[in-house]
């Protein structure tokens, strides 16, 4: 039985040419980029080609890319670093109830260090209101974080509104674009974000490396303690076939964006449209009009994610639902949670399908009647 | 043939359930390992021996290259065990969560989830045996007499046995670990898990705190002699020595009997205290595995603890699934809210919850 991958947004395939580049990289050049000799200047020159490259392409300076060790760290440097940089601005932080856990987590995390946060809510559409931001705003907010793309439901929330509105506070606004790189057009001056969140591995790059694009006018203070890399802001030896394999990722997420885009609509349309010819109920979740080509989160009435999710693996397709808890169980979703309310079954009965470089047309195919054998399954069995 | 069978088998992360899933896989089958989360006993700082139990479940199933997943039931199990649990105590019962557990977790919400995941059967790790003879299911017992465990699957019914494997239940825990130690398993040498499984190697009386407020009293004789103090009636069983704090000249003293509604508890003086003695009982919540099988008035061996030798009695059936059981000998520290589990040889017919204590006729209020 050929396993069926439907989970692009967890982690994707690395891309041929990527694996090439670093295995090149991996091979021929060991050197420390910090070393003061030929073997450490051959590896800091491929660091600093990638950082340029990476920042061109996203209307950034290269001074203004820190690599970070992913999405995570990115998201922890950028909160925790503001915000002990500028508590002498204030002390309150604002975030929103479906930002990802690397986001809340954190915002919990500075709650315990004394901060206020402020849990901007979303409305069933899955969007953030840009209203509800400005309104928690005050005088003693130094951040804001909204995701671009919510991980789960791949709506896309309106960054570039927020970033208008707030030009005239001090508070500086992150975006965790994990989601939304390689999806979206992003143009770091454009959309008028301080500080934005990129992985690799989620375009087709390697996992392990990512990078917090930081304006040069943020106060950032470093989470690690150790060598001067990064300008200080990120300590440790870099990685540098990561780094280039990330490179190669950005260019070619960037330079096939378009073609990219409507591929992966085309096969979630094909998937859509395959669950609608087989006679099983379902419905989208969220704003379909607003969502990201390669995200559809879909609830399916009468069935129980868990055991839903079991199936879908035993017959073959990858799919995951809101993120696993403690002992391997899933939890309900805190980002449908947010949207539909605690209890709401929509909770405990949505799964999120996405697509990607691991899909054809026809293990789509093949995926929709899988999905709706193990649907018709459940439903018969709970009755 | 075997691997168009699929066998979900429920794995707690012990050697035993590890052994069961070799078996199957050895037999052949299309095995699926399922850890199930019944309990969050998460502490302060986010650590749940779940998780552990789910790593060690995780390991085996890469050692026997099956899939894994893991089931949720922390809210069935808290509705219809856990509440069951802290009922009886209330009432002054000893409770058998394990016996609950059984019936409605693992022989019901699992094994719905294992047919709704297309399984053929579903398998445990429990020391017991089914014999299927002309499209009929018995539940045998274990073939190690000191790890049989029908009396805690007492409540099974043959619809339940008829899609359920115990693929443990003709081996002796020995050959078990031997199993697992000539296998290499990773929990080849995990130490068993003792006493209930939410409460795991936690204090008992600190553990039923939190959950129900104790209510110290006195402690006294059948004769209204106050012996001393206790500390909540729900931390004392019947037949119990330990932990009364009364010493002194003479024989050591036991737990009778606790009367409940004056929040007392009657202590006895003597190992084989007549007061500790009985020769009837009653029954309710009776389940027969074969119920058409099984005549008005009929004699039978019986359990009343776990691991205890059986006895022989008289069973009478009465209403609303109660039984009235008489003893050839009488009985020591009969305890109501234990089971009690009835055998023809190596057959389990089935088995209820003990409610009254008889002697000569007599219920004995005493004991609670």
């Amino acid at each position: 039985m050929e396993h069926i991958y439907l989970d692009h947004a967890a982690t994707t395939p690395v891309h041929p040419q990527v694996l090439k580049r670093m295995c090149e990289v991996e091979k021929e050049t060991f050197g420390n980029p910090s070393s003061v000799h030929a073997f450490g200047r051959k590896a800091r020159q491929l660091v600093d080609s990638a950082r340029s490259h990476i920042a061109k392409r996203m209307g950034a300076n290269e001074k203004e890319i820190i690599f970070t060790s992913g999405g995570t760290e990115a998201d922890n440097l950028a909160l925790v670093g503001v915000a002990r940089a500028n508590r002498d601005k204030g002390n309150h932080i604002i975030v929103t109830a479906q930002e990802h856990h690397a986001v809340l987590h954190t915002a919990e995390a500075l709650e315990k260090e004394g901060f206020r946060v402020t849990y901007v809510p979303v409305d069933r559409q899955g969007k953030i209101a840009v209203e509800d931001v400005m309104d928690a705003l005050t005088s003693e907010t130094i951040l804001v974080s909204v995701m671009y793309v919510n991980n789960e439901t791949g709506i896309i929330q309106p960054i570039q509104e927020i970033a208008e509105q707030m030009q005239h506070h001090q508070a500086y606004l992150h975006t965790d674009a994990v989601q939304a790189f390689g999806l979206l057009a992003i143009d770091v001056r454009e959309l008028g974000v301080d500080l934005l969140t990129v992985s690799a591995h989620k375009i087709n790059g390697p996992k392990g490396i990512g990078l917090l694009y930081t304006n040069k006018d943020v106060q950032l203070q470093s989470l690690q303690y150790g060598g001067e890399q990064e300008r200080k802001r990120r300590a440790g030896t870099e990685d540098v076939a990561r780094i280039v394999g990330f490179e190669k990722a950005v260019e070619l997420a960037v330079e096939h964006r378009i073609e990219r885009v409507e591929q992966y609509q085309a096969l979630k349309q094909q998937f859509i449209n395959g669950l609608q010819e087989q006679d099983i109920a379902f419905q989208i979740n969220g704003d379909e009009q607003n969502t990201v080509a390669s995200i559809v989160n879909i609830s399916f009435p009468n069935t129980a994610v868990e055991a839903l999710l079991t199936n879908l693996d035993l017959d073959g397709v990858a799919a995951s639902s809101g993120s696993a808890c403690t002992a391997g169980s899933v939890e309900p979703s805190h980002v449908l949670t947010a949207m539909y309310g605690s209890g709401d079954e929509h909770t405990t009965n949505s799964v999120r399908f996405s697509f990607g470089l691991a899909n054809t047309p026809e293990n789509i195919q093949t995926a929709t009647k899988r999905v709706a054998k193990s649907v018709t399954r459940l439903t018969q069995s709970i009755r | 043939m075997n691997h168009d069978t699929r066998v979900v088998i429920g794995m707690s992360g012990g050697v035993d359930s590890s052994v069961a899933a070799l078996l199957l896989k050895q037999q052949g089958y299309d095995v699926v390992g399922i850890f199930m989360k019944n309990w969050d006993d998460t502490d302060e700082f986010g650590v749940c021996t779940a998780t552990e139990d789910f790593e060690d479940v995780v390991r085996v199933c890469n050692q026997l290259d099956i899939p894994y997943y893991a089931v949720n039931f922390e809210k069935q199990y808290w509705d219809k065990v856990f509440t069951y649990f802290l009922d009886e105590y209330k009432a002054g019962r000893t409770p058998n969560p394990d016996v609950m557990c059984n019936k409605e977790i693992k022989f019901k919400a699992f094994m719905d989830h294992a047919l709704s995941l297309g399984a053929d059967y579903v398998a445990t790790g429990h020391y017991a045996r089914v014999r299927e003879q002309k499209g009929r299911f018995e539940l045998l017992r274990g073939i190690d007499d000191n790890k049989d465990q029908t009396y805690f699957l007492n409540q099974l019914t043959e619809d339940v046995l008829s899609k359920v494997m115990f693929p443990l239940g003709h081996l002796p825990k020995s050959e078990v670990r031997k199993i697992a130690k000539e296998n290499d398993l990773a929990t080849a040498t995990k130490k068993d898990s003792t006493g209930i499984c939410f409460i795991g190697e936690r204090n008992f009386k600190a553990f039923l705190s939190e959950y129900l407020p104790a209510q110290p009293g006195e402690m006294q004789t059948l004769d209204g002699v106050v012996k001393g103090r206790h500390d909540g009636l729900m931390y004392y069983t019947i037949g119990q020595r330990q932990g009364l704090g009364i010493g002194g000249a003479g024989d050591p003293w036991f737990v009778v009997g606790k009367n409940i509604a004056k929040n007392i508890l009657y202590v006895e003086q003597g190992y084989s205290n007549k007061k500790l003695f009985s020769d009837a009982l009653t029954a309710t919540d009776v389940n027969w595995i074969q119920s058409d099988k099984i005549n008005e008035v009929f004699t039978c061996t019986a359990k009343f603890r776990y691991r205890q030798d059986d006895s022989p009695v008289t069973v009478t059936l009465l209403d609303n699934n109660q039984v009235h059981v008489v003893f050839k000998e009488s009985q020591r520290a009969i305890t109501p809210g234990q089971a009690v589990v009835f055998y023809d040889g190596e057959i389990c017919l089935g088995g209820g919850t003990i409610d009254k204590i008889f002697k000569r006729e007599c219920q004995l209020d005493y004991v609670g």
